[in-house]
């Protein structure tokens, strides 16, 4: 009877996850063997690894997004000490959340303004005396949008694992006679590594794929595996190659969640 | 606890908050220019609001994009709490270790990778793409994020709690309805909104499944951005923007009843330490 009961639990989310985790990706692995014309193929993958332009491609993909996701970290860890110390820290990490609830294509619309020839940007360049730049379009802009964007994600798990640290620690630790910097790298950052590890998690692995910035900031000219995989499915509708792709960036990701969670179980026994 | 963050911590976050606000700032104030670029302002008028109230077709956009988060929360915040409980329940670690890595497998899978499989599952199941699509795709890449907000507050609860209960002879209906349901009930509320917020930001999967006839707002924003500028689109940002501050403002004030509701339970689990 009790068993039963609980077995009411499972039903629902097993269901969820045979029908939206595991099918999906059963599918497309399934497809990244087929080519065009729905014949069974491996030439997909040995287009993806003897074609030097895929290559590039997911390495510059990769760069992108560790490059966001660096950027990110270096602004949110200040930002989320800083915060955890403040008096009314729930209300400032509000002001972090709110932006967050601002639609994605609308702050990427913005940045469409700011950039622009005369945007807000090159004219405040002028003010100082530089000449306007051409600033849509380019690797940097893209990479700064992007960082602008996962910054919140980054901030908030930083931030909650900060909270989570007692007092007493940071306490003891100055009782000691640590200062302020050995309580920094010797007590918070060590307890907030999951903090930074979930936010990497949070923020590396949509950078990846990032199309629709890539494709109003970047221009035309920043291809990464999102955009590619976006161009294989809905305009020249080759799912099989859209699907190598995809099983690419999978893999990549299971890399990055091992990467994360490993260390995470070493550190737990 | 409230202290020690010197003047430089305090000057830095103010930086990065004007940055961050920047942003949104300048896409509302031109939202009022009597112009057609965000590059000169050229005097107030409330012209794009008007635009904006009269387009048809985007009221019913809007429409759509909000019955679509509520709907999508509502059905991913009760799977994802069962989802929780049932992960919660299962003792046996590696088993809990499984669920819990298939359970982020759509958290931290790529947008593109969520919305091209599920096209291939829907085309696979020969499902119309539309409005089905997109709630049935929002439903199940809330889910995950649900069970995350509700597991800890499940981990937290002292498995005494339960015990007593069950020592006093309540039936596992009252269990759930009298002691973990009200104390996991702040995660949920969390778990809610969340959901509702990755409903109204996702843009990448709702455009893979959305097929031809339904449109979200996110998509119908990329669709006219990639036309250039068009000041109408800065009055729906205005628009957004005070629905965010409301929504805050809800879930703020829920927060803050919980908090105090949550101290009492707080209390209760001193004893048994």
């Amino acid at each position: 009877m009790k068993r039963s009961f609980k077995g009411l639990f499972y039903t629902p989310y097993i269901l969820w996850l045979a029908m939206f985790v595991i099918a999906p990706v059963a599918l497309i692995i399934y497809y990244s063997f087929f080519d065009i014309h729905h014949q069974f193929t491996f030439s997909n993958y040995r287009v993806f690894f003897e074609s030097g332009t895929y290559l590039t491609m997911t390495a510059n993909s990769v760069l992108y997004a560790f490059l966001i996701t660096v950027i990110s970290i270096l602004i949110s860890y200040p930002m989320a000490l800083v915060i955890s110390k403040l008096k009314h820290r729930d209300l400032w990490i509000l002001l972090v959340i709110l932006p967050t609830w601002i639609n994605l294509l609308l702050k990427a619309y913005a940045f469409i303004g700011l950039l622009s020839h005369d945007g807000l940007v090159n004219n405040l360049f002028g003010f100082f005396g530089i000449p306007a730049q051409q600033m849509l379009f380019t690797d940097t802009s893209f990479i700064l949008v992007a960082a602008y964007i996962q910054i919140p994600f980054m901030i908030l798990p930083i931030y909650n694992s900060m909270t989570d640290i007692s007092d007493s620690y940071i306490r003891a630790s100055s009782d000691l006679g640590a200062s302020k910097w050995q309580t920094l790298t010797k007590i918070i950052i060590p307890m907030t590594m999951p903090g930074i590890k979930s936010g990497i998690q949070i923020v590396f692995i949509p950078s990846l794929s990032l199309f629709m910035l890539s494709r109003l900031i970047g221009g035309n000219k920043i291809i990464t595996l999102g955009t590619a995989v976006e161009e294989h499915f809905l305009t020249t509708m080759n799912w099989g190659m859209g699907s190598t792709i995809g099983v690419v960036l999978i893999i990549s990701m299971v890399v990055v969640m091992l990467f994360t969670n490993t260390k995470r179980k070493g550190r737990r026994s | 606890m409230a202290n020690r963050a010197s003047k430089l911590g305090k000057i830095y976050i103010i930086v990065i908050f004007l940055l961050m606000y920047i942003p949104i700032f300048y896409l509302i104030i031109y939202s009022f220019s009597n112009g057609t670029t965000m590059a000169n302002f050229n005097g107030f008028t409330l012209r794009h609001y008007g635009e904006l109230f009269a387009d048809k077709r985007m009221l019913a956009i809007f429409l759509d994009t909000i019955l679509i988060a509520l709907l999508s929360s509502l059905f991913s915040t009760i799977i994802g709490t069962m989802g929780a409980i049932a992960v919660h329940n299962t003792k046996r670690r590696h088993q809990r270790e499984t669920l819990l890595s298939l359970n982020s497998i759509l958290l931290v899978s790529p947008d593109v990778i969520i919305g091209a499989s599920f096209l291939i599952f829907f085309t696979a199941l020969k499902l119309p793409l539309g409005f089905w699509s997109v709630l049935l795709s929002h439903i199940a890449f809330e889910i995950p994020i649900v069970l995350l907000m509700v597991l800890p507050r499940l981990d937290e609860m002292s498995p005494s709690l339960i015990n007593a209960a069950m020592d006093l002879g309540a039936t596992p209906a009252q269990i759930l309805s009298k002691i973990t349901l009200p104390f996991i009930q702040p995660g949920i509320i969390a778990g809610f909104f969340m959901a509702i917020t990755y409903s109204l930001d996702d843009f990448a999967v709702t455009f893979f499944v959305t097929g031809n006839g339904f449109t979200t707002l996110s998509v119908e924003i990329y669709s006219r951005a990639r036309q250039g500028i068009s000041l109408e689109i800065n009055a729906l940002a205005g628009i957004m923007f005070i629905f965010s501050l409301i929504l805050v403002g809800i879930y703020y004030l829920i927060e803050n009843h919980n908090l105090s509701s949550g101290r009492k339970l707080d209390r209760v689990e001193v004893p048994d330490r």
